[in-house]
């Protein structure tokens, strides 16, 4: 169980069966929408800017445990964030759930440290990304699917 | 069983007349040995793809050790010997699905390949604007995407017969659907998703009454019932050698003699010609007309091995036993607080659907696999099927001869263990 416990954590379950920032809001100025083809789970991802300042960001979508709470979790961390330093979070969240030694004790990381356990379950690390390459194409602002395949 | 003996054979899972013994059948199969993470392997994901017997990667090895040498081609003995060992295998799938004559077996890649030879050299010349393709919600993606391919090139439209909240086939609609402009009929004997055994016999013989040619698709029929395509008096039937414990890289294709006869060829190449010039060019006969190319000689002398496997132990035993291990697996399941079967059809093979709460069928996987347990979750290249229950995904376990009841149990307690770390 304890490979296990370390991929399902007790914030992971709390994301999963409470998402946050789980809406549509009034007037997003991004969007865009992810599509894992694998297990058919999808997820739209909103953004708010202000400038270079991400004002809100919030999603929509069905999916795993996995893939809901890193959307769920995600979300909370990136508010106040400057574009460049979600790009940046990204990459350390990428290395994080790959395995990618220079990925761990990466302090901005805060509760996205709960994926850890995902970098030992290799078919899982698409629904812990998949949200994470969805918001990157509404910051990129195209228009098209993004697909983990 | 045309060509085959059936004789029991004391070194494999079959004993008495009318029995089974899936313990002795496991011996059979080196992989079922193996642990995952410390745990026996529980495999449970027959239906994307099925072990194999020793004596089928014996009988690989042989080939490529010994026996190896392009086919229809030397005068040498490695060429003459390998060719034999091909054709007999010809004569093997023909006499397992009981075919009229072997010329009427032709090997492919998978059933994939087969649906799709089907849809561009007997479908594609015959069809124009206006006439229709039937097929029914049920099947795999590899029955559906050749005949929309098709149907893009010639203007015909695709028809699709749906089902009931059971899984099964209405019927009715298929009998208004099957109208005057129907050129070609495509179903699955059974269903991948869900296990629905079709009534194809049933299917065909309204098809034939309008002179409708019909085009089962086997790929998960093949490793768990008898098939006899004369008796089903389809023109076309399609297996998977890596679905009925064989290896991957081969199927085949059965056509009626004069449907295939009267078809022009799929592939252009070595083999598929009698001569070459640069004016013209003379096609083989049936089936090397089908076969551009060196095919995959070990594939096929391998196939040949399974079926002779598959013949030892009866597939008759092996189907009424699965029927037993089907309704025990079944029971189990429905024993389990907030497990829901998707796929209640009447007839099934060995196929449960279901889902787990509503926990998503991926984090269900993910826990099964640490328990040694492989089960498929996902669409299962069926998403109209998925669409049509309103569904993404569901978790599928697949059995096969060599799983137990014990093994089932296993799955039991590994569900249990899902519903605790989600707190059910």
């Amino acid at each position: 169980m304890t490979e296990l416990t370390d991929l399902y954590q007790e914030l992971i379950l709390d994301h999963n069966r409470s998402p946050r920032n789980c809406r549509r809001p009034v007037v997003p100025s991004r969007q865009a929408e992810g599509y894992n083809p694998l297990c058919g789970d999808r997820v739209t991802v909103y953004v708010s800017l202000d400038g270079e300042v991400l004002k809100d960001v919030s999603f929509e979508g069905s999916g795993c445990a996995i893939s809901t709470a890193a959307a769920s979790i995600m979300t909370q961390g990136l508010k106040g964030k400057s574009v460049g330093e979600a790009r940046a979070l990204f990459e350390k969240f990428r290395r994080l759930v790959t395995g990618d030694p220079t990925g761990d004790g990466e302090p901005e990381l805060g509760k996205l440290h709960a994926f850890g356990g995902v970098s030992r379950f290799p078919a899982r690390v698409k629904c812990a990304t998949l949200v994470w390459h969805t918001l990157m194409a509404a910051l990129n602002d195209r228009g098209e699917v993004v697909s983990t395949e | 069983m045309t060509t085959t003996a059936t004789t029991p054979d004391p070194s494999t899972g079959s004993t008495k007349a009318g029995s089974f013994d899936p313990i002795r059948a496991r011996r059979d199969f080196p992989i079922l040995t193996r642990t995952i993470g410390g745990k026996p392997l529980v495999y449970l994901d027959n239906a994307a793809t099925a072990q194999k017997p020793q004596v089928v990667i014996d009988t690989i090895r042989r080939y490529y050790e010994s026996q190896n040498a392009n086919i229809h081609r030397g005068v040498h003995r490695l060429s003459v010997d390998a060719t034999r060992a091909y054709e007999q295998a010809r004569a093997k799938v023909a006499g397992f699905i009981s075919a009229a004559r072997p010329e009427e077996i032709i090997f492919v890649r998978s059933a994939t390949e087969a649906i799709n030879l089907v849809a561009q050299s007997y479908a594609r010349p015959r069809l124009g604007a206006g006439d229709e393709v039937l097929i029914t919600t049920l099947e795999h993606h590899s029955n559906i995407v050749p005949w929309q391919i098709v149907c893009q090139q010639t203007g015909a439209r695709l028809r699709v017969v749906p089902i009931n909240d059971a899984g099964e086939l209405e019927m009715e609609a298929y009998g208004k659907l099957l109208g005057p402009r129907t050129k070609i009929v495509a179903v699955a004997h059974i269903s991948n998703s869900l296990g629905t055994i079709n009534p194809v016999k049933e299917i065909i013989a309204i098809a034939q009454r309008q002179g409708v040619p019909v085009l089962v698709d086997g790929a998960q029929a093949a490793p768990h019932l008898p098939i006899d395509v004369q008796a089903l008096g389809c023109e076309f039937y399609a297996i998977s050698g890596h679905k009925m414990f064989g290896p991957s890289g081969i199927g085949a294709l059965y056509g009626r003699f004069d449907v295939l006869d009267a078809m022009e060829p799929y592939q252009g190449g070595g083999e598929m010609i009698l001569s070459v010039t640069f004016d013209k060019t003379i096609y083989n006969h049936v089936p090397h007309k089908f076969e551009a190319g060196t095919p995959n000689i070990a594939g096929a002398i391998g196939l040949g091995a399974t079926i002779d496997y598959l013949d030892t132990l009866g597939l008759d035993k092996i189907a009424a036993y699965e029927q037993g291990l089907l309704d025990y697996t079944t029971k189990t399941l429905a024993s389990i607080d907030g497990v829901r079967l998707i796929g209640t059809a009447r007839h099934k093979a060995a196929v449960v659907s279901f889902l787990v709460g509503d926990i998503h069928p991926h984090d269900v996987g993910t826990i099964l696999d640490q328990e040694g347990i492989a089960v498929r979750t996902g669409h299962h290249c069926a998403q109209p099927v998925m669409q049509r229950f309103g569904l993404t995904a569901t978790v599928r376990a697949s059995l096969a001869l060599y799983n137990t009841e014990s093994e089932i149990d296993v799955l039991g307690a590994g569900l249990r263990t899902v519903l605790e770390v989600f707190g059910s």
